[in-house]
């Protein structure tokens, strides 16, 4: 057989979205915070740190949707039309969080306190959105003849409600420790104090889904439980373990890039921990990326761009951060 | 909700945002390169006028690029959430045109838009220029790739149907398919045209309130040269692609010109005006011009065109609609026209910056270009129906199974968020307009690298400050 081209393409959505994750996700984390800290100039500052950078950000969730389609059209139109509408009511989030950057800034004194609000309100819905989705996906679609067949209300359940939350937590910790990263004085100790509390809470989420979704799917519990198996996935949670005490220690300290850096190790591992629960299904329970696959010609044609093209992104994104490196001060500019 | 049924909601809910969405691309394609050539123009001539206009326009530029970011991701969404059936049908080769666009065009965007807004003195002047073409390339890629997908859609090739879904057979057929070159040159034209009006109008409305500065003046005149050169090319490639659309889709010319059946021995006159009725099957109040249907649909005395009582009643486009949406988009088209005329009229006397009847008109046609672009988008899309990839899915099967209710709860809330979001963000931008461009307080000359303290926002400028703050 020649190339695995589903293989590659689940490789590539799969970096795509974590890179949305991550990268998405320290902005919606600057929302996330934004109600604690009520001070105008702080919250300039924050969003000063990120404004450069959003819109790409969000890209990478504009080159899942479409990697989805190109590769998976089956899973698109099934989890798609599974999700309607907690994916509208993400997407509603979106738009009230990235207007939101631009209009804060523009509206007269009066209004600013909306902008700020929707700032907030379009992140805590965004994330609360995307935690969800995540949950259901999780917990599978019902599916029959390749269409969805399930309720339009099914994504509502106790695990996504909780999957929804603990995404709330690993954002804002990544909001958190970006700020750590890009401000100083007295916003940079407040997020450090954050910083902790904040670690421990996503440890206890990592947790509890990691009992959670053995728990109520035998095929993860499988995966994980069975020998030898066990040998090779148990550097995840150990790994997990060692990470969250790294980062306490730090804390204690007054380190600058190391929790972000960290945070981003932490998600990493949280984020692989599911492909292995879920490997190899793109629409779980029981559709595998090889059920879902495009045509072979749909696939490589887009491969070809992909592998070309994707190495240049990453390298003016890196440029473009590169020009907006260094810490932001209150009421500035960059350096 | 009011009797639709969940197809006639997916399809409003459709059109409803890419409607939304259409405006805001349509005035970052031309202000992307209009700004291209105000920083160009800088860093040749080093006249402050054009570094003024460009750091004014950058602001507006910035508003409209979020509301157009926000727009368009829910559009990337919706081909899955509204149309799970196409999506699965046709994806393979819907997908990987989106693909490349995201690949190819979001991502050059996004990664140089952040330099463009807020990098005037972190890099080089060369450098920050490049920012700005990338970007503006960024949006020129993207409407190749979206026009390349939409077109498919209306004049599919390159491809077969195997095991009930499409399989791509040769991707350069796919993508250069018989109707894209011609709504490639329209749209992009559209939007250069869309912008310029809209330029010229911000350069007339302040020429009226008497704010008659170099910067203004230099406004009015780039939009109405671009206008008085770009209208007639726009009325030349609408023609073309008229020919293009009559050799594919009949049905949608037949429709358009509300034209029912071919009488023997007669050829087709043009209808100016009436009103084409489905059920009757005839175009009520009809005002004729014999013969010039003939003349300029098939370019001969006496040619015919097929008319709509050839094709099933269940095959035929709504006419009453596309027969005036498509009339709107002509007759602003002619407007558009008239308008570059007579600046060239005026140019030519020297009173350009003096007319005042000149200048109110150039100030309502400001909105013209972006009504005309969705008054072919209509044409476009509602003569395409009942098809979605036209004559091989209908679009009655393409729909996702969603109840009504879901569909009128988001369609609801669609309704009145983007009325709410976009309102807000297009007034904000109108009173950016009306605030003009302010002389640019420019660091970089001085060897500076640091800005004077501002919040970081590419229009921080309060554009309506509380009455008690003082203007700063
Ligand atoms: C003629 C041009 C054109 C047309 C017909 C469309 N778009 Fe668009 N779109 C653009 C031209 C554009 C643009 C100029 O490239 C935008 C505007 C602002 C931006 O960032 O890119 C954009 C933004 C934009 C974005 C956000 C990109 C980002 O995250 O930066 C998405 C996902 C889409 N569009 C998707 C669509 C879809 C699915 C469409 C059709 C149904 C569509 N657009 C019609
Ligand atoms: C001498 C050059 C031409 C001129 C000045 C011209 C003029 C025009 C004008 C003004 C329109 C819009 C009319 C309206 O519908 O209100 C139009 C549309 C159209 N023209 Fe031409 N045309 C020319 C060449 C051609 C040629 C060579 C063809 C094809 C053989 C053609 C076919 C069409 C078609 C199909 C439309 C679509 C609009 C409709 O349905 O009325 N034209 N043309
Ligand atoms: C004045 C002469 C014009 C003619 C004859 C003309 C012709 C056409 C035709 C025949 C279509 C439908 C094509 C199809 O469905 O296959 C169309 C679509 C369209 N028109 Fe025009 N047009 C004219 C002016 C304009 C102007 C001034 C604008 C905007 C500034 C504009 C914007 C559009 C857009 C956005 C579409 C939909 C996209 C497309 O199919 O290209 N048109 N036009």
């Amino acid at each position: 057989m020649g190339i695995d081209l589903p293989l590659i393409w689940a490789i590539i959505i799969a970096f795509g979205l974590m890179m949305y994750v991550i990268m998405d996700g320290f902005d919606l984390g600057i929302g996330i915070i934004f109600p604690f800290i009520p001070d105008r100039t702080d919250r300039d500052t924050m969003v000063n740190t990120v404004a450069p950078v959003w819109d790409g950000n969000e890209t990478w969730l504009a080159m899942g949707g479409a990697g989805l389609l190109a590769a998976f059209p089956l899973a698109y139109s099934v989890v798609l039309s599974a999700l309607y509408l907690p994916a509208v009511l993400m997407l509603a989030g979106l738009i009230w969080r990235g207007v939101a950057f631009e209009f804060r800034f523009k509206s007269d004194e009066a209004h600013k306190p909306f902008w700020d609000k929707a700032f907030a309100w379009g992140s805590y819905i965004a994330t609360i959105s995307q935690g969800m989705i995540l949950g259901s996906f999780i917990n599978g679609f019902e599916v029959v003849d390749g269409a969805y067949r399930g309720g339009a209300l099914d994504w509502i359940s106790p695990f996504s409600l909780f999957t929804g939350v603990a995404l709330v937590v690993a954002y804002a910790l990544l909001g958190c420790t970006w700020l750590i990263m890009k401000t100083e004085g007295p916003l940079q100790q407040e997020m450090r104090k954050l910083a902790k509390p904040g670690v421990l809470a996503l440890l206890v989420m990592i947790g509890i889904v990691s009992i959670w979704t053995p728990l109520a799917h035998p095929a993860v519990a499988a995966r994980w439980f069975s020998l030898p198996n066990m040998f090779y996935f148990a550097p995840v949670p150990v790994l997990v373990i060692a990470v969250t005490w790294a980062m306490l220690r730090l804390l204690k300290g007054e380190p600058h890039a190391s929790p972000f850096l960290l945070t981003l190790l932490l998600l990493f591992l949280g984020y692989s921990g599911l492909a292995i629960s879920l490997w190899p299904n793109i629409i779980p329970p029981s559709i595998s990326i090889w059920d879902a696959a495009a045509p072979p010609q749909s696939m490589g044609f887009t491969l070809v761009g992909a592998l070309f093209i994707i190495p240049f992104i990453l390298a003016y994104t890196a440029w473009s951060y590169y020009v907006f490196r260094g810490k932001v001060r209150a009421g500035e500019g960059y350096h | 909700m009011f009797g639709l049924t969940a197809l006639e909601l997916a399809r409003i809910q459709f059109g409803f945002t890419i409607s939304f969405h259409i405006i805001f691309p349509a005035i970052t394609i031309g202000l992307a390169s209009y700004l291209v050539v105000l920083e160009g123009l800088w860093l040749w001539k080093r006249d402050e006028v054009y570094r003024d206009l460009y750091h004014f326009w950058l602001k507006v530029f910035a508003i409209n690029f979020a509301m157009g970011v926000v727009s368009g991701l829910v559009m990337a969404y919706q081909f899955g959430t509204n149309w799970s059936y196409f999506s699965a049908f046709a994806g393979s080769i819907t997908g990987p045109l989106l693909t490349y666009e995201v690949l190819t065009a979001f991502f050059l965007e996004a990664g140089f838009l952040g330099v463009m807004l807020f990098g005037w003195n972190k890099v080089g002047p060369g450098l920050h220029w490049f920012a700005t073409i990338m970007v503006a390339g960024g949006t020129i890629i993207s409407t190749f790739w979206i026009l390349a997908s939409n077109s498919w859609m209306q004049t599919p090739q390159g491809f077969e149907i195997i095991d009930g879904r499409v399989v791509p057979v040769d991707w350069l057929k796919v993508i250069f398919n018989p109707s894209f070159p011609f709504r490639l040159a329209h749209m992009t034209v559209a939007a250069y045209l869309a912008t310029a009006l809209f330029v010229g109008a911000s350069g007339a409305w302040h020429l009226l309130r008497r704010d008659d500065t170099r910067a203004t003046r230099t406004m009015l005149s780039m939009a109405m040269w671009m206008i008085a050169i770009v209208a007639p090319i726009q009325i030349a490639i609408g023609d073309a692609h008229g020919l293009n659309t009559l050799k594919h889709q009949p049905a949608k010319i037949a429709a358009v010109e509300g034209h029912w059946e071919n009488k023997p021995g007669e050829s087709v006159p043009l209808i100016l005006f009436g009103w084409p009725d489905m059920e009757a099957e005839t175009t009520r109040y009809a005002i004729e011009i014999p013969e010039l249907g003939s003349l300029i649909l098939t370019h001969e005395w006496g040619g015919t065109i097929p008319g709509l009582k050839e094709f099933a009643p269940e095959d035929r486009p709504n006419s009453t609609i596309v027969f005036w949406t498509f009339r709107i988009m002509v007759g602003l088209g002619f407007l558009m026209l008239f308008l570059g005329l007579i600046s060239l009229w005026l140019r030519y006397r020297n009173q350009l910056y003096q007319s005042k009847p000149f200048l109110r008109f150039a100030l309502a046609m400001g909105p013209s270009g972006l009504i005309a672009i969705l008054a072919g988008w209509y044409t476009t899309e509602i003569g395409r129906q009942p098809w979605v990839v036209y004559g091989i899915m209908r679009t009655k099967d393409a729909v996702s199974d969603h109840s009504v209710l879901a569909m009128s709860a988001t369609l609801g809330l669609f309704i009145v968020m983007y009325f709410a979001v976009f309102g807000t963000g297009v007034s904000y931008m109108l009173k950016l307009v009306a605030k003009g461009p302010d002389t640019f307080v420019d660091t970089r000359e001085q060897g500076q690298t640091e800005r004077a303290a501002r919040p970081l926002s590419a229009a921080p400028d309060d554009i309506d400050p509380a009455p008690d703050r003082t203007g700063d």
